[in-house]
């Protein structure tokens, strides 16, 4: 697979890698969290392609983000590594668990079931006191393999961490969707009784896509935690599902890449509000997000389409 | 036996509550198609206008009884401004667009509404307690209740008969219910569905707005109480079924109830009891208890 | 495929650009040797704004004012921080503990704060405490109730001069017992999240120490932010308490004490309400006489009457029409310690600038004026304050049309917060030894 896309995105990838020596601490955290975010974007763009957009996706992001912290707090697991695919995996299951319902349910019931489970937990976790509570609770630092960083150097390392687990499912779900799984996703946001005479049980492909969409956002929730240093119920909170859905609609389902490019906006967008306008940061996401949808339909992925079409619709055409 | 007469009118009050809350929201579901996040904006402008009506109102020394109405009144004429600016300037824009990408679009403008109040009103919270404080109590037994809460209850089932026969016997209504039924079948029958749709959100707003001003004086008009309101919304609204008025007044009173009875019973899971009813009732109506399942198109 | 890298590399380049962009509408600062920049947290928006948001902001904004202008009374009548004048930049504390953590390394690392005074919910203080220690920045907790701050872990860089949420709850314990001797049964009425479920165990908790024999009632624990009551105000109508403890506050409180006030709840119970004093001016006749007020600490109407506290509820008053309330001291209080700290720090080095290691030494175990009362670091290794706590009897005043505090009772800081080596929830369970209220 060492087409010319994966070429450049592993030059783009080892970029970013490099930049992040030049860059101070401050924007390394701040791409560490956009990165960590985009993961369960990515897992949106899997759901929207298939016409679904859940409202309750912060379910597993905070189900991987409490797999982690409960690991590093009562069984003193600190690798980045097995947290990662704990928090993964734990957001995996329950995915796989609520797909047998969710499954069943389109549109805007799709939306609100999803958005009653996250609740659900929510309401569950804020009663746990022995958890914090709202106040929630601090992860410590993992370490990597042995190597335990500190300071700026652990910044670094969650960088690398972040930028390596990005690079690994963008690969993965590059090929995702050019399977025929990934593929079938138009048609079943375009019509799917069409696609199940083709004897494809739509049902199955959606809840193999809320799995994989889970994973992802438990994956993120992990990164999330280890790079936050704490969890707590808001992560599961409606409006932190809100939050992801409004970065997927900047980023635009075209491609993996708007994932990574939509997070890292909306986090540089909503810093630059918070320190020039730190009074009417809402109105001016507000309006980011009102002006993407009535000027990019397509969302920020489709600028690069767009620049790339207006040279050819210079000349005259004479074939429509 | 007292506490099930005091969880039958603690359930019925706070079905009144949301029952004015959701009843403009499944409006404009239902004939627009349209989870309308702003309705929670709506909500909280109408509780600040309520507010600053009774300031004007009450700081003159005018009667007493006068001063709920102007507050109503005030509060519903925010709401039909707001509701035609909202329409004009940006929904129909997106006319025909995803249905989710509406929903995000009325969560764009409740963002910036949000802002707005700060705006308009400043940070500080407003207080509306003179209707209820007028409309003073009653004893029944040991519970003591509050006249206001028996007059929302009253407004609320009013408003639910007045729903019921506007639809049902105006032509306003018919034309709604036909539209409800098949938008394109009844633009093609020559109704302007434009229009239609301009009214009826105009008329969910000032639903919206009239349910903030009957709970103003309850409550502390802070920001963020818009936020609370949606969710509580959408609960009711898909429990009943969306888009159904006699849906929307079902929901509200099971979910009203089974709080009330959370409360009295189980204070512990009343955090989440709303959201274990929405979930279950999905679970066995996946449309809500009073949607019909649409037709597969092929 | 080839569409595929073009769109990544281009949008790849966009971002970087934006990026670039981002930073260089803040660029990092020269630090300039005759100010001090502190960076300021505190609620701008949502519905923790108005109550303890703005009113922190406001002390800030007037303390600061008149540090720079040198008119503070003294002790604190020196200009700035040791001569240094203050600059501030105000962030809002709303979103995500993930926004409030970046937000948090953009004021030390981007900005270049030289100490950050803020941090009004307890999630956000335990997620930035971490970070505070990590990037060894000076930070001063200005409003946040958990005792798990320094209970936890040992500090160096993160102060909180103001006292914890556990004497709070301690000292109206002790009110409702010195004044109604004859309990038998309480409920309670806390919002369902951290502050009102510790609020609640730490009462109960004192409760079953100092009057054994009284029993818990009904224990409500709404929604957060839920607004109507009218469930619980029945459950509480046909119950049989003599005390109601609650520590909602502002809108949940005004709220509840509307719809009470309806019912007549306040006929049947006392209603003990541990925040009221920062919206007993909106509430005016609505609380009942004889409810029982807290503050937070001596501040607003329970403060001591010292030049220090009529000079502030003065130009606070001045400036913004409205009393100060306990928010307002809790923020001018830590700006203050801070100046304390660092001013002890100055004068170490003959009046030099003094570098955050420094303030960091001479900020532990301090002991200072304050507003309200007179704060000790005493515990949380010397990074905790202590402070006298009182609680008074609402009466409302009907000649003048507002709310007096009576009946003024004083806990001295040793009586309702736990010794230095002990923490809170083991001190109250192990019924409160060491406790010193003469």
């Amino acid at each position: 697979m060492l087409s010319r896309a994966n070429l450049i995105g592993a030059v783009l990838f080892l970029a970013a890698g490099i930049i992040g020596f030049f860059l101070p601490p401050w924007l390394v955290s701040l791409l560490t969290i956009a990165f960590a975010n985009a993961l369960v974007v990515l897992g949106l763009i899997i759901l929207w392609r298939a016409g679904l957009v859940p409202f309750g996706q912060a379910l597993y992001y905070c189900s991987g983000a409490y797999t982690v912290a409960l690991l590093a707090r009562w069984a003193g697991v600190s690798d980045a590594f097995v947290l990662l695919i704990a928090g993964g995996l734990v957001a995996g299951i329950v995915a796989f668990l609520t797909g047998f319902l969710l499954a069943r349910y389109r549109e805007i019931f799709f939306a609100m079931l999803s958005l009653a489970m996250s609740m659900i937990l929510y309401g569950v976790l804020v009663k746990t006191e022995t958890l914090g509570s709202t106040d929630g609770f601090g992860v410590d630092p993992p370490h990597f393999l042995g190597y335990a960083p500190h300071g700026d150097a652990l910044g670094f390392a969650l960088y690398w961490f972040v930028l390596v687990v990005c690079a690994i499912s963008a690969l993965v779900i590059g090929v995702y969707f050019k399977s025929v799984a990934g593929a079938l996703a138009v048609p079943i946001r375009d019509n799917e009784i069409r696609v199940e005479f083709l004897g494809i049980s739509v049902t199955r492909l959606i809840h193999m896509k809320l799995v994989i969409a889970g994973t992802l956002a438990g994956v993120g929730g992990a990164l999330a935690a280890m790079t936050i240093g704490h969890v707590d119920p808001n992560m599961s909170y409606w409006t932190t599902s809100g939050g992801f859905v409004f970065v997927t609609i900047l980023a635009g389902a075209g491609s993996v890449a708007a994932a990574f490019v939509g997070s890292l906006v909306f986090e540089i967008v909503r810093s630059f509000a918070f320190a020039v306008l730190p009074g009417f940061w809402q109105m001016t996401l507000g309006i980011v997000l009102l002006l993407t949808i009535l000027f990019l339909p397509e969302g920020l992925g489709s600028l690069a389409t767009r620049f790339r079409r207006r040279k050819p619709d210079t000349k005259p055409v004479a074939t429509s | 036996m007292l506490t099930a007469f005091a969880i039958l009118t603690d359930g019925l009050a706070y079905a009144a509550y949301l029952f004015m809350v959701a009843v403009g929201l499944t409006l404009i579901f239902g004939v627009m198609k349209i989870l309308n996040v702003a309705h929670g904006s709506f909500y909280a402008f109408g509780a600040y206008g309520a507010a600053m009506a009774a300031g004007i109102y009450y700081d003159r020394g005018l009667p007493e009884a006068g001063g709920f109405l102007f507050m109503i009144l005030l509060a519903m004429a925010i709401g039909l401004v707001l509701g035609l600016i909202l329409e004009r300037g940006v929904l129909r824009f997106v006319y025909g667009r995803d249905e989710v990408i509406v929903v995000l679009v009325t969560y764009a403008v409740f963002l910036i509404l949000e802002d707005v109040i700060v705006f308009i009103w400043g940070p500080q919270s407003y207080a509306a307690y003179q209707p209820m404080v007028w409309a003073g109590n009653v004893e029944i037994g040991e519970l003591v209740l509050s006249n206001y809460d028996i007059l929302l209850v009253a407004i609320s089932a009013g408003l639910a008969l007045f729903a019921y026969w506007a639809l049902k016997f105006t032509r306003y209504g018919r034309l709604l219910t036909v539209v409800i039924f098949d938008r394109e079948t009844a633009a093609a029958f020559g109704i302007n569905v434009t229009v239609v749709y301009t009214v009826t959100f105009i008329i969910g707003a000032m639903l919206g707005a009239l349910g903030g001003a009957m709970m103003a004086p309850k409550i502390s008009i802070t920001l963020g109480i818009g936020v609370e309101v949606i969710v509580l919304a959408f609960a009711v609204v898909a429990v009943g079924g969306m888009g159904s008025i006699e849906g929307a007044l079902v929901g509200a009173l099971i979910v009203g109830i089974c709080r009330a009875a959370a409360v009295h019973l189980m204070p512990q899971i009343e955090l989440f009891v709303i959201y274990a009813v929405m979930a279950l009732v999905l679970v066995f109506r996946p449309y809500g208890l009073f949607t019909r399942a649409q037709p597969r198109k092929i | 495929m080839k569409n595929y890298a073009i769109r990544m590399l281009r949008s790849g380049a966009a971002a970087l650009a934006i990026a670039a962009f981002a930073g260089g509408a803040a660029p990092v600062q020269a630090q300039d040797a005759g100010s001090v920049k502190l960076g300021l947290v505190t609620f701008l928006s949502g519905p923790a704004a108005g109550p303890f948001g703005v009113p922190g902001r406001n002390g800030a904004e007037i303390l600061i004012e008149a540090l720079n202008a040198g008119k503070v009374p003294a002790p604190y009548n020196t200009v700035g921080l040791g001569g240094l004048k203050i600059e501030t930049k105000i962030i809002d504390e709303s979103g995500s503990a993930a926004n409030v953590v970046s937000e948090y390394r953009n004021l030390v690392q981007r900005d270049q704060v030289d100490a950050i005074v803020g941090y009004v919910s307890s999630g956000n203080c335990l997620a930035v405490t971490p970070v505070a220690e990590e990037l060894k920045a000076l930070t001063v907790l200005f409003d946040c109730g958990t005792p798990r701050i320094f209970e936890e872990k040992p500090r160096k860089y993160v102060f909180r001069v103001t006292p914890h949420a556990t004497q709070d709850n301690v000292a109206a314990a002790r009110y409702v017992l010195a004044k109604k001797k004859n309990v038998t049964l309480y409920s309670g009425i806390n919002q369902n999240y951290a502050w009102g479920q510790d609020s609640w165990r730490d009462f109960v908790g004192a409760m079953s120490v100092l009057a054994p024999k009284a029993k818990v009632d009904k224990e409500l624990f709404p929604k957060l932010f839920a607004g109507e009551y009218g469930a619980e105000i029945s459950t509480l109508l046909t119950s049989k308490s003599q005390v109601l403890h609650t520590s909602f506050y502002d809108g949940d409180l005004e709220s509840f004490i509307y719809q009470q006030a309806a019912r007549g709840l306040g006929k049947r119970m006392t209603i003990l309400a541990t925040t009221a004093e920062s919206s007993m001016k909106r509430l005016g006749n609505k609380i009942p006489d004889g409810s029982i007020i807290g503050a937070r600490g001596s501040n607003g109407p329970l403060a001591r009457d010292t030049e220090l506290n009529k000079w502030f509820v003065k130009v606070y008053t001045d400036r913004y029409g409205t009393a100060p309330t306990y928010p307002s001291y809790h923020m001018a209080q830590s700006i203050i310690g801070l100046k304390a700290a660092w001013e002890k720090a100055a004068k170490a080095k003959n009046d030099a600038k003094p570098t955050i290691d420094e303030v960091v030494a001479a900020f532990e175990n301090l002991q200072f004026e304050a507003f309200g009362s007179t704060i000790k670091l005493a515990i949380g290794h010397g990074h905790q304050g202590i402070a006298e706590i009182a609680y008074g009897t609402y009466k409302f005043n009907k000649q003048k049309n507002e709310g007096e505090i009576v009946d003024v009772v004083r806990f001295p800081a040793e009586c309702a917060n736990p010794p230095a080596d002990v923490n809170a929830e083991d001190w109250i369970k192990g019924g409160m030894k060491g406790a010193k209220c003469d």
